[in-house]
C-alpha cells in the first residue's frame, strides 16, 4: 500500500499543497489588512512560505537566501520604516476614484489569466530536473557560484556597484540639510553674553540652592552675602508648587549653635 | 423706294483721323477740373463748358465732310487701336462715325454745350460748381463715347461711363439723403438693364467671335430664330434700364434730386435716348426677329402710357417733366418696334425731344431759381407776367411736344402715331389717347405755373434769369419751333441707309396730313380743353386735395411701381439675404465653432483621465498591457 | 510535481500584488506589493530553471533579490523623507499633476 502511495505523493506536492493556499490567503491579507504592521507581517509570511516551495525545488542556496536576505533583512527594513512613519495609521479602504476597484479586480484577473495562458505555452515537454546540473560541481552551491563567478561575473560586479550606489544613496537621502546654523555651544556662548549687553541678563548660572546644615535639598533657597534670599536660587516651578521655604528658619539652628559656641568659647577665654 | 442693308464703312479720311477729339477733349478736361482741386474754382466752369463747345465744332465740321459725300461714303470707320488681342481672337477699340451716330454727336455736344453755359449761371452760388461741370465733362465724353463706338464692347464701357455720371450728378448733393438714396436707386435698377446688355455681348462673341457693329449685321441673318429673338429681347433689358421704360422705370422720377442742368442734359436730351440708339443700332437684329420687335413696341406702348399717367397727378414741376420724358420715349421705342420704316422717326422724335425737352427742363431750372428752388407748382401761379423769357420759351416747348401743327413734336410725333397705327391699330390708337393726355397734363402745368393767380408763398419775390440762363433757353426754343419744319424733309433720307430703312416717297417741309393726324389734333384739343376746364376757371388748390379718383390716387403713387419692386424683389431678395446669413453663422459659422466645441468637449472629457493619482496611471497602463497581450496572443503572434 | 502548478501560483501571486499595488494607498503597502510581485516571478524563474535543467534560472533569481534589496532600501528612505516633508504616507496626496 505503502508503496503505491509514495510514487503518486512526493515531497514536493505536499509542500506545494500546503505552502501555496497559505501563500495565497496570507497574501490576499497583506494587500486587505488595514495596518501596514499586520502587511508587512504577512509579506513575511509569504516570503518564508516561498522558501519552502525553493526548497522543495532543489533550489537549498535560494531557500537560506530567500530567509536570510528577503524575510530577513528587507522585511525587517519594511518594519522599521512602518515604525517611523505612523504604526498607528489606520488606511481606509473608501475609494475616490470611482470605479477604480472593480477595474483594479478585473485587470488582476485579466493579468492572471494572461500570464497563465502566455507562460504556460512556454512549458513544452516534461521537467528536466536541476539533480544534474546540481551534481556537475559538486552541489547546487557550487554550481551557482560557478555560474555567478563564471558566466555571470560582469552581472555579479556591476550588481555590486549597484549595492554600494544604493547604499550612498539612502545616506545621503537621508542626509537632511539644515535649514538654519547649528546652535552650538560656541554660538550659545555668545548668545548669553549678547543678552548681558543688551539687556543686563545675568551671563552665567543661577545660584544654586542653598545648603543648610539640616537642609540641601534643592527646595531650599540660597542666601546672599548680605543675608538676604536670592529668588534665583530655586526652581519657579517648585516655588509655584510648594512655595519658598523660610530660609531664615532654615538658618537658625546653624546660627544658634554658632551662637552656643560663641558663648562657650567666651566662657573659655575668660576662664584663660 | 430701296431697303438698304446698312452702308459699308470706309477709311478716315481729312479730319476723321481726328475724331477722337470729340471724345478726349472733354474727358481730359474732366480730369484737370477733378484733379486740380480747389485752385481751380475760378476758372474751373469756363473750361468746362469750353471742352464741349469744341467738342461741337469738331462734330460740325465732320458732318459738314459727310454731307459733302456720296451717299455710299456717308460712313468712316475710325479704329483708334487694338484692345484685346490673343492669339486669334481680338478686339479693338474704334470710332464709326455715320448718319446717325453724327446726329447724335451733333445733338450731345449742341444741346449738351447750352446747357453748360446756363450752368455757369445756375450752379453760380454752388461751392462745388467745378466738380459739377467735371462730371458733366464726364458725362459727354462717356456718351459720346456710347454713339460713336464701332462695336458693343465700347458702346458698353460708354454705356457704364454714363451710368457712373448719372450717379454722381443725381447725388450731386451729397449731404441730401434722398439725393444719396436717389443715386443709388439709379444705379442699381440700370445695374438690371446692364446685364441685360452684357448678357446680349456675351451672346455675340459666343455666335459671332466678335461684337462688332459689322459682325453681328453680318452674321444676324445666319442665326436661328430663337437666338437671334433672345438676343433681341436682351438688348431690349439693356434700353429699357438705360432709358427708363416699364419694367425698369422707377428711377427716373428720383433721378429728379440732381440740379435741373444735370435733369435737362441726362435725363431728357441725351443719357435716356441711349437705349433707343440701341435698339436702332441693332435694327439688323430685329430685323430677323419679329417677336422681339414686337416686344420693344409693347414696352414703348405702355411706357407711354404709364409715363402720361404720372404726369398727370404730380405736382412738383420736374416730376411732371420726368413723367413727359418717360412718355416720350416710350414713342421713340414704339417707333423703334414697329420697324425700319420708322427708324428714322425715332431718331427724329429723339432729336426734337431734345431741344423742346431740355427746353423745358432749363425753364424750369429758371423758374425754381426765381422761386427760391421751390418745385411745388401749388406755390407758383401767374408767372407769365414776371418772367417773360422764361415763359415765351418754355410756351414754345410746350406748343411743340402737345404738336401743334408747325412746331417741331408735331412732325415727329404725328409720323409716329401714323406708323403705329399702319403696324397695329391697337398701339396706334393708345399712341394716340397717349397725344391727348400728354395735351391734358403739359396745359396743367402751364396753368398752374405761368396762367392762374398767383399762390407765392411769403417772401418770394419771382424774378427774370440772368442772362447766362436766359439766352440758352432762347437758343433751344428756336429748334423747338422750327426743327421739323427743317428736318422732316431731310432726316428720313439721311438715316435710312444707315439703319436699313426706307426712303420716303416725297418727303417735304409740309406737313403730311392724313386722317390720323386730323383725328390726332382733335384728340389734343380735347386735351387742352379738359384742363382749361379744370384748371383754367377755377382756382387751384395750394394744397393737396383730397381724392377719390382712382386714377389719380395710382397716378400720384407713380403707377404704385416702387410698391411692385419692393414686393416683388426686395421683399424676397431680403428673406434670401436672411436666409443666407442664417446659414453662414448657423451653419458654416456653427460648423466651425462645433468643431472647435467639439475639440473643447473631447478635451473636456478626456483630462479627466489625468487625476493625478498614481494608482490611476498604474491601472491604466496594467489595462493597457493586457490589451496588448491579449492582442498578440489572440492574432498569433506570440 | 507539474510544473504548471507553479505557474498557476506565480501568476495567482502576481496578480494579487497587481491589485495591491492599485488599490492601497498607503505607500508602504504599495510598496510591499511591488515585493510580492517580484518574489512571484523569482518563483516563476526557479520553476523554469528546473524545467530547462538548468542553474540559470536560480542565479537570475538571486541578481533579483540583489537588486530588490537595494531597490528597497532606497525606494524606503525617499517614503521616508516624503513623510517627513508632508508628514502622511499616502499615496493620493501626491496629486499635482492633475487636470
Amino acid at each position: 500500500m505503502t508503496a503505491l502511495l509514495v510514487p503518486l505523493v512526493t515531497g514536493a506536492a505536499v509542500a506545494y499543497w500546503i505552502c501555496g493556499p497559505i501563500m495565497v490567503a496570507a497574501a490576499v491579507a497583506m494587500i486587505l489588512s488595514r495596518k501596514a504592521v499586520y502587511s508587512a507581517l504577512y509579506l513575511a509570511l509569504v516570503m518564508v512560505n516561498l522558501a519552502i516551495i525553493y526548497a522543495s525545488q532543489d533550489a537549498p542556496f535560494l531557500f537560506v537566501v530567500q530567509i536570510i536576505v528577503y524575510t530577513g533583512a528587507v522585511m525587517m527594513l519594511f518594519l522599521f520604516v512602518v515604525m517611523l512613519i505612523g504604526v498607528d495609521t489606520r488606511g481606509t479602504l473608501v475609494e475616490k476614484v470611482k470605479g477604480h476597484t472593480v477595474t483594479s479586480v478585473i485587470a488582476g484577473i485579466g493579468g492572471f489569466i494572461l500570464l497563465a495562458i502566455a507562460i504556460g505555452r512556454g512549458l513544452v515537454g516534461p521537467a528536466i530536473g536541476v539533480e544534474a546540473a546540481n551534481q556537475t560541481y559538486g552541489g547546487n552551491v557550487q554550481g551557482l557560484a560557478a555560474l555567478l563567478f563564471g558566466r555571470y561575473v560582469l552581472a555579479f560586479e556591476a550588481t555590486s556597484a549597484l549595492l554600494i550606489t544604493a547604499a550612498v544613496g539612502a545616506m545621503v537621502l537621508a542626509n537632511v540639510e539644515r535649514l538654519t546654523p547649528k546652535f552650538d555651544q560656541t554660538a550659545r556662548a555668545k548668545a548669553r553674553i549678547e543678552d548681558y549687553a543688551t539687556r543686563g541678563a545675568h551671563p552665567g548660572p543661577r545660584p544654586s540652592s542653598g545648603v543648610f546644615a539640616r537642609h540641601n535639598s534643592i527646595t531650599s533657597p540660597a542666601l546672599l552675602p548680605d543675608g538676604s534670599v536670592s529668588p534665583d536660587s530655586v526652581s519657579a516651578v517648585l516655588v509655584q508648587r510648594s512655595g519658598l521655604a523660610d530660609a531664615v528658619a532654615l538658618a537658625a539652628p546653624a546660627k544658634e549653635a554658632f551662637a552656643a559656641l560663641d558663648v562657650a568659647q567666651g566662657e573659655d577665654e575668660e576662664e584663660l | 423706294m430701296t431697303l438698304l442693308e446698312g452702308l459699308t464703312p470706309v477709311a478716315p479720311t481729312g479730319l476723321f483721323p481726328y475724331a477722337w477729339l470729340l471724345i478726349v477733349v472733354p474727358l481730359v478736361s474732366a480730369a484737370i477740373l477733378l484733379l486740380a482741386g480747389k485752385a481751380a474754382n475760378s476758372w474751373g466752369h469756363y473750361l468746362g463748358t469750353l471742352a464741349p463747345i469744341v467738342s461741337f465744332v469738331v462734330a460740325l465740321a465732320l458732318f459738314a465732310d459727310l454731307l459733302g459725300r456720296p451717299e455710299a461714303q456717308h460712313a468712316v470707320s475710325v479704329p483708334l487701336y487694338t484692345w484685346i488681342a490673343t492669339g486669334s481672337w481680338s478686339m479693338g477699340v474704334g470710332l464709326l462715325i455715320d448718319p446717325l451716330s453724327i446726329l447724335f454727336a451733333l445733338l450731345i455736344t449742341g444741346v449738351g454745350s447750352l446747357i453748360h453755359v446756363y450752368s455757369i449761371g445756375y450752379m453760380a452760388h454752388d461751392p462745388g460748381r467745378r466738380r459739377f461741370f467735371a462730371y458733366l465733362n464726364f458725362f459727354i465724353a462717356a456718351m459720346l463715347t456710347l454713339v460713336l463706338a464701332d462695336n458693343y464692347a465700347v458702346l458698353f464701357v460708354g454705356w457704364e461711363g454714363v451710368g457712373l455720371a448719372s450717379y454722381l450728378l443725381i447725388s450731386f448733393w451729397q449731404h441730401k439723403p434722398t439725393a444719396a438714396t436717389a443715386g443709388k436707386k439709379a444705379f442699381v435698377v440700370n445695374r438690371v438693364g446692364d446685364l441685360g446688355l452684357t448678357m446680349a455681348i456675351f451672346t455675340m462673341l459666343a455666335m459671332f467671335g466678335s461684337s462688332s457693329f459689322d459682325a453681328v449685321n453680318a452674321g444676324a441673318s445666319k442665326m436661328s430664330p430663337a437666338w437671334v429673338t433672345l438676343l433681341g429681347m436682351l438688348l431690349l433689358v439693356g434700353a429699357c434700364g438705360k432709358s427708363a421704360q416699364v419694367p425698369l422705370q422707377s428711377w427716373l422720377l428720383d433721378a429728379m434730386e440732381g440740379p435741373t442742368p444735370v435733369s435737362a442734359l441726362i435725363h431728357a436730351a441725351t443719357m435716356v435716348t441711349a437705349g433707343v440708339y440701341l435698339v436702332i443700332r441693332s435694327h439688323a437684329i430685329y430685323a430677323q426677329t419679329s417677336a422681339a420687335a414686337l416686344a420693344v413696341a409693347i414696352v414703348g406702348t405702355v411706357t407711354l402710357l404709364a409715363g402720361a399717367w404720372i404726369g398727370t397727378s404730380k405736382d412738383d414741376i420736374k416730376k411732371v417733366l420726368a413723367g413727359s420724358t418717360m412718355s416720350q420715349i416710350g414713342y421713340m421705342m414704339l417707333a423703334a418696334g414697329i420697324g425700319p420704316i420708322a427708324y428714322p422717326f425715332a431718331i427724329f422724335h429723339l432729336l426734337t425731344h431734345g431741344f423742346f425737352k431740355a427746353n423745358m427742363f432749363l425753364g424750369a431750372g429758371s423758374v425754381m431759381h426765381g422761386m427760391n428752388d421751390d418745385v411745388n407748382m401749388r406755390h407758383y401761379g401767374g408767372l407769365a407776367k414776371v418772367m417773360k423769357i422764361t415763359y415765351y420759351t418754355f410756351l414754345m416747348g410746350y406748343l411743340a411736344i402737345i404738336g401743334t401743327p408747325f412746331f417741331s413734336g408735331f412732325y415727329s410725333k404725328d409720323s409716329i402715331i401714323e406708323a403705329a397705327w399702319e403696324k397695329q391699330p391697337v398701339l396706334g390708337a393708345l399712341a394716340l389717347i397717349a397725344a391727348g393726355i400728354t395735351a391734358f397734363y403739359m396745359t396743367r402745368l402751364m396753368f398752374m405755373t405761368f396762367w392762374s393767380s398767383k399762390r407765392w408763398a411769403e417772401g418770394v419775390h419771382p424774378h427774370e434769369s440772368p442772362a447766362v440762363m436766359w439766352v440758352p433757353l432762347v437758343l433751344l426754343a428756336i429748334p423747338s419751333v422750327i426743327a421739323g419744319m427743317v428736318m422732316n424733309a431731310w432726316i428720313a433720307g439721311w438715316l435710312a441707309p444707315a439703319v436699313g430703312g426706307e426712303v420716303p416717297a416725297n418727303p417735304s417741309w409740309l406737313p403730311h396730313l392724313s386722317l390720323i393726324g386730323v383725328v390726332t389734333l382733335v384728340v389734343v384739343i380735347a386735351g387742352v380743353g379738359v384742363a382749361y376746364l379744370i384748371f383754367g376757371r377755377t382756382s387751384i388748390p395750394e394744397s393737396v386735395p383730397f381724392t377719390r379718383n382712382v386714377f389719380t390716387i395710382i397716378g400720384r403713387h407713380d403707377l404704385y411701381g416702387d410698391a411692385f419692386n419692393e414686393a416683388v424683389f426686395m421683399k424676397p431678395g431680403e428673406a434670401l439675404t436672411r436666409g443666407v446669413v442664417a446659414v453662414d453663422s448657423g451653419v458654416v459659422d456653427g460648423a466651425v465653432r462645433g468643431s472647435g466645441a467639439l475639440a473643447l468637449g473631447l478635451g473636456g472629457g478626456l483630462r479627466k483621465l489625468q487625476n493625478g493619482y498614481v494608482r490611476s496611471y498604474g491601472l491604466t497602463m496594467i489595462v493597457g498591457v493586457i490589451v496588448v497581450a491579449l492582442a498578440l496572443i489572440i492574432g498569433r503572434l506570440v | 510535481m507539474n510544473p504548471n502548478f507553479y505557474v498557476v501560483l506565480a501568476a495567482i501571486l502576481f496578480a494579487i500584488g497587481i491589485v495591491g499595488f492599485l488599490v492601497r494607498k498607503n505607500a508602504l503597502v504599495v510598496f510591499m506589493s511591488v515585493e510580492l510581485m517580484l518574489n512571484a516571478s523569482n518563483l516563476l524563474l526557479v520553476t523554469f530553471s528546473r524545467v530547462h535543467g538548468t542553474l540559470d534560472g536560480q542565479a537570475a533569481s538571486f541578481f533579483v533579490m540583489v537588486v530588490a534589496a537595494a531597490e528597497v532600501v532606497v525606494g524606503l528612505s525617499i517614503i521616508v523623507m516624503i513623510y517627513r516633508s508632508r508628514q502622511s504616507a499616502n499615496v493620493d496626496n501626491e496629486n499635482l499633476l492633475r487636470y
